[in-house]
């Protein structure tokens, strides 16, 4: 019900709208043309997906490696199991180190702990530093997308809340907005006693993480602080560092239309001598927080394959009208229809797998091919086999007559003619509220084949 | 060759001059066609809604009729049905209705893919005076892969210019119960292909999928324009 409220305020929202169609029709014109850099795009999906097949099969075996070498590089290695175990972990750190501000790069793993506000409750300050995510966090908002956080936001809007915010005069130049905040953000660098970082990929065999961003800001987080602390689901591991090539062809290209990001930071360990650069301690959080669940059945095992790029938002007609928000998610778009109530279990995003038409654009611009419509199916035989609640008794009735009628084709025959004759029209306001609805024709095929279309001949014949 | 038709309940109840322009234009072909009128929902409705056991009651039903004919193909004006019986192997635990789920659905084809692929015709005989235009209904594009098929026929169409929507593979909004589970945001959809179709100056908008044209259809009338929207096997069918 939530969904539905929050979609219909976003449809009646003109400048969320019109700044939808125009990031997400600007990402897929710059995806497509990006991949028609790479000779054999699809032979490159396949054999991504073969690797993450291959690491989810024997994730534990993977962890374990990358665990390994990850701390004989000096890493500390910390397991969560949930939410609530990360944030203590995390927050034990910064408490540990003093920390009374802490510069955080973009990391979709921290959203959907709700770091930042485990944080602030141990009076530690978390400063987003991603631009776009800066922005989502000065107007206290959260991110609408998983790539592009601020998405929702016009120019005009983030203008008005830099004047606001940051006490500058009202600009709408980009270079300006961006100067303005590297000016605020630089301090916020240089006090900071903790970095929190994301992870794209990490490595088993090296133990290495890999960060790709445009900014630089991720650079800094992981560099300038004397604790770097990075959180990653458990599924971002990949066995060989050789696995890298194929993965950094299609994330940069499906995400921001990229051949490749601005900065690829691999990190191994910590800094070993003192000229080195780096901080003086790693620590990796793994994460599991429902993800452990996902592994049971190859249907649902192949959400965790997700590289977090994006393009499925781009490509889906209904986020490109609704955005992100509505989905009260995390992880809104196709991806996230799939993957919160995975996490999640219960409550609200029951609703999400229904929140499709299932047309398919999502699974065909995936770069590692999730199926995310036979995905959807499978969570919404779930939710109808665990009953989940009393609104769906008058489905129930529906579909147990539809199953019943459409068993015995006299009967529907029978009941087509009489609502014909009766002239009863189904009820069915949420349609024609809005749309014509096209009347039961006068004669159906069955009759009219009956009636002599069954001995007619083709009269060219 | 023997063709069993696989009418789908929407074209037999709601379009079915798109079900008797399938039967004339197969029999233009050459095509003797039969129609099993046991037939009747392939079960997708409830496959997509999350209730299986009664799409797995109706694709057993299915299954069995068409295995009772001895047609060389089955045939349907429908992309979103074909492609549910595709997916009918999905619904069986049991190795012994998987492969007959597959069996069927080897021998079931979309009309377009079955003129083209199959019978290797383009040019149907048909003739249509007017500007048309293709929306590519979703299952039949991306479940299917049909996209050149029916774009290859209209444009043999004698009369008929086709022309083509920017957003011509992009759902219209139907999505079956999504259309009125969440119908603001299908007809947001929708909106954007309407608006499409009305921009192209067109006399028509042309699809291989009843359900399609139902929501397109009733949102262009609810709108008051002129286009109307008409069934790939009609245009098809019509010699003038």
């Amino acid at each position: 019900m939530t969904f539905e409220r929050d979609a219909r305020t976003a449809l009646a929202d003109g400048q969320l709208r019109g700044a939808l169609r125009h990031a997400t029709t600007l990402f897929g014109e710059r995806r497509r043309a990006a991949l028609a850099t790479v000779p054999d795009w699809e032979g490159a999906r396949d054999r991504a997906r073969a690797i993450k097949d291959e690491t989810l099969a024997h994730l534990d075996r993977y962890l374990e490696e990358f665990t390994a070498n990850a701390e004989r590089a000096g890493a500390q290695v910390h397991w969560a199991r949930d939410a609530a175990e990360a944030c203590d972990i995390i927050g034990r750190i910064a408490q540990q180190r003093g920390a009374r501000t802490v510069v955080k790069s973009k990391s979709m793993a921290s959203e959907e702990i709700h770091l930042n506000a485990a944080l602030a409750r141990r009076g530690i300050e978390p400063v987003e530093t991603d631009l776009g995510e800066y922005i989502v966090q000065l107007a206290g908002e959260t991110p609408s997308h998983i790539v592009v956080p601020a998405i929702h936001k016009t120019k005009a809007q983030i203008a008005a809340l830099f004047a606001d915010k940051l006490g500058i005069a009202l600009s709408d130049d980009v270079a300006t907005l961006a100067a303005a905040a590297r000016q605020a953000l630089r301090r916020r660098f240089a006090e900071a006693d903790l970095g929190i970082s994301g992870v794209n990929f990490a490595v088993a065999e090296t133990g290495t993480i890999l960060i790709l961003e445009n900014e630089g800001n991720a650079r800094l987080t992981t560099s300038l602080p004397r604790t770097h602390l990075a959180l990653m689901g458990i599924e971002k591991v990949i066995p060989r560092f050789a696995d890298l090539e194929v993965f950094l062809q299609l994330l940069p290209r499906s995400g921001t239309g990229q051949a490749l990001t601005a900065y690829q930071s691999l990190l191994t360990g910590t800094k070993r001598r003192p000229e080195d650069e780096g901080p003086d301690e790693l620590h990796i959080v793994l994460l599991d927080n429902g993800r452990s669940q996902m592994l049971a059945s190859a249907v649902t095992r192949q959400t965790l394959a997700c590289i977090r790029c994006g393009a499925c938002l781009n490509a889906c007609p209904v986020y490109r009208q609704i955005g992100g928000h509505a989905y009260g998610s995390v992880y809104p778009g196709p991806i996230g229809a799939v993957l919160t109530p995975q996490l999640l279990g219960t409550g609200r995003s029951s609703e999400l797998p229904y929140a499709s038409s299932l047309c398919g654009a999502c699974r065909d611009v995936c770069p590692v091919k999730i199926d995310i419509p036979a995905v959807l199916l499978h969570l919404r035989a779930q939710a109808v086999d665990r009953g989940a609640g009393k609104r769906r008794v008058l489905e129930r009735l529906a579909f147990w007559a539809y199953a019943t009628v459409m068993a015995r084709p006299r009967l529907l025959e029978w009941l087509v003619r009489a609502a014909r004759t009766l002239r009863i029209l189904p009820p069915l306001a949420a349609w024609t509220k809005w749309r014509d609805l096209r009347p039961l024709a006068p004669r159906s095929f069955r009759e009219q084949w009956r009636a002599g279309l069954r001995d007619q001949r083709d009269p060219n014949a | 060759m023997r063709v069993s038709l696989f009418v789908t309940c929407l074209a037999d109840q709601l379009w079915p001059s798109a079900a008797v322009g399938t039967v004339q234009v197969l029999r233009r072909l050459g095509c003797v066609v039969e129609f099993d009128e046991r037939q009747t929902c392939c079960g997708q409705p409830a496959f997509n809604t999350g209730y299986r056991p009664a799409a797995r009651t109706l694709a057993q039903r299915l299954i069995e009729i068409f295995e009772s004919s001895t047609a060389d193909a089955i045939v349907s004006p429908s992309g979103s049905c074909t492609a549910m019986v595709h997916h009918y192997h999905q619904l069986f635990d049991d190795g012994g209705w998987r492969a007959r789920a597959r069996g069927v659905a080897e021998r079931t084809h979309e009309l377009s893919s079955f003129l083209v692929n199959r019978l290797g015709v383009e040019d149907v005989g048909a003739s249509f005076s007017g500007r048309l235009t293709w929306h590519d209904a979703c299952h039949g594009l991306r479940d299917l892969g049909i996209r050149t098929e029916p774009r290859r026929l209209l444009r043999r169409v004698k009369g008929a210019e086709l022309v083509e929507l920017p957003n011509a593979e992009t759902c219209c909004g139907f999505g079956g119960t999504f259309s009125v589970k969440y119908p603001e945001i299908s007809v947001a959809m929708l909106d954007e292909k309407v608006d499409a179709i009305e921009r192209a100056g067109v006399e028509a908008v042309v699809s291989g999928d009843a359900s399609c044209l139902m929501q397109i259809g009733g949102r262009l009338s609810r709108r008051g324009s002129p286009v109307r929207a008409v069934h790939l096997a009609e245009v098809l069918a019509s010699t003038l």
